[in-house]
């Protein structure tokens, strides 16, 4: 991957999010109410998130079955809460066994 | 003046835990960078740029297979979109006195975790607190970056490897939990998760570059969501962790 293609993709990202997050602040004067509007924001970071991370997860580490029990681990440490810092230290380590051990 | 000072102080102390949540996250933002081909500097220079984690794993995904800057753009326009929200919320809260430099520094950081913490404060709003709140919380985002970034540079390739599933199980620490008090939630998570997969395994949408992918499931999804299971409230904006 060339420098040029990273530092163009860099400034275009950084141009558009500060331009969502600006703009408001400088033009608007009231809250945007529109109840689709709203509703399609609160929705769309899950689905984000979700297509981001599967498939991806499964091909993450070194081996299909490493990430396979590190994917299994982390829903189960999500599913009860258990925070960002220890989910992701849980997939991490049960990925890093796997590779070790099996 | 009195009152500056002591907004931009508690915004200071208020801005250390997200400081702290945003290392973690970023940690591994520059874990992933390195897996796509970025330096570590590239990477924080993308984190102090940004300040966006889907924005930027997705960003990331594009670079992975040297997607376009049109598709780059329209990815990272939908993922953020919820901040034009966030800004909107915020602008009717400060004084209409506030200089447009003040609001303009005020607009970099922000984020799921800031916005929430300064809308919980008195009206008019101190832009210092949020600015104190920035000056905390930015760096810690930069720095896990470009630590993640370096880590990743010299680990033996079985611990990074193993760290590279750190990203993907954090965004399922963000989305497990919420999936379990929202039943809309819960079947919009497993479904994309599900057309997510068959958009790899389906002959003639695995073509489909990942960039696409984000953009047409999370309008379609989003959209499709919101108009059959409408949300009453705007406080639910403040409870997801970015």
């Amino acid at each position: 991957m060339n420098d040029k293609y990273i530092y163009i993709s860099i400034l275009l990202m950084a141009v558009v999010t500060y331009l969502i997050r600006v703009i408001p602040l400088l033009v608007l004067r009231k809250p945007i109410k529109n109840k689709f509007f709203r509703s399609f924001l609160y929705y769309a970071p899950y689905v984000t998130l979700a297509v981001l991370t599967f498939p991806s997860i499964l091909y993450s580490t070194g081996s299909f079955a490493s990430a396979l029990a590190g994917t299994i681990v982390a829903i189960v440490a999500s599913f009860f809460k258990l925070g960002l810092p220890v989910t992701a230290a849980a997939g991490c380590i049960t990925a890093l066994l796997f590779q070790l051990f099996l | 003046m009195k009152r500056n000072i002591e907004s931009f102080r508690k915004g200071l102390i208020d801005g250390i835990p997200i400081a702290l949540g945003y290392f973690a996250v970023s940690f591994t933002l520059g874990i992933r960078g390195g897996d796509v081909g970025l330096k570590w500097y590239q990477s924080a220079l993308m984190s102090a740029t940004n300040y966006t984690s889907a924005g930027q794993a997705a960003a990331l995904s594009i670079l992975e297979e040297g997607g376009s800057y049109i598709e780059l753009i329209i990815s990272t326009l939908v993922i953020n979109l919820r901040y034009l929200l966030m800004s909107a919320a915020l602008t009717i809260k400060l004084s209409p006195k506030e200089k447009t430099g003040t609001r303009m520094l005020m607009g970099i950081g922000v984020t799921d975790e800031i916005f929430g913490i300064s809308v919980a404060q008195n009206t008019p709003i101190s832009p210092l607190y949020n600015i104190g709140a920035m000056s905390v919380a930015c760096p810690g985002w930069v720095l896990g970056t470009a630590l993640g970034g370096i880590m990743g540079e010299i680990l033996p390739p079985i611990v990074t490897s193993s760290l590279s599933i750190a990203l993907y199980a954090m965004f399922l620490a963000i989305i497990i939990p919420p999936a379990r008090e929202n039943k809309v939630v819960a079947v919009l998570v497993l479904l994309s998760a599900l057309l997510s997969f068959l958009f790899t395994k389906i002959s003639f949408l695995s073509g489909i570059s990942t960039g696409m992918k984000v953009i047409i499931l999370t309008v379609a999804l989003s959209a499709l969501a919101a108009y059959f299971f409408p949300i009453e409230e705007d406080n639910n904006l403040e409870e997801e962790v970015e």
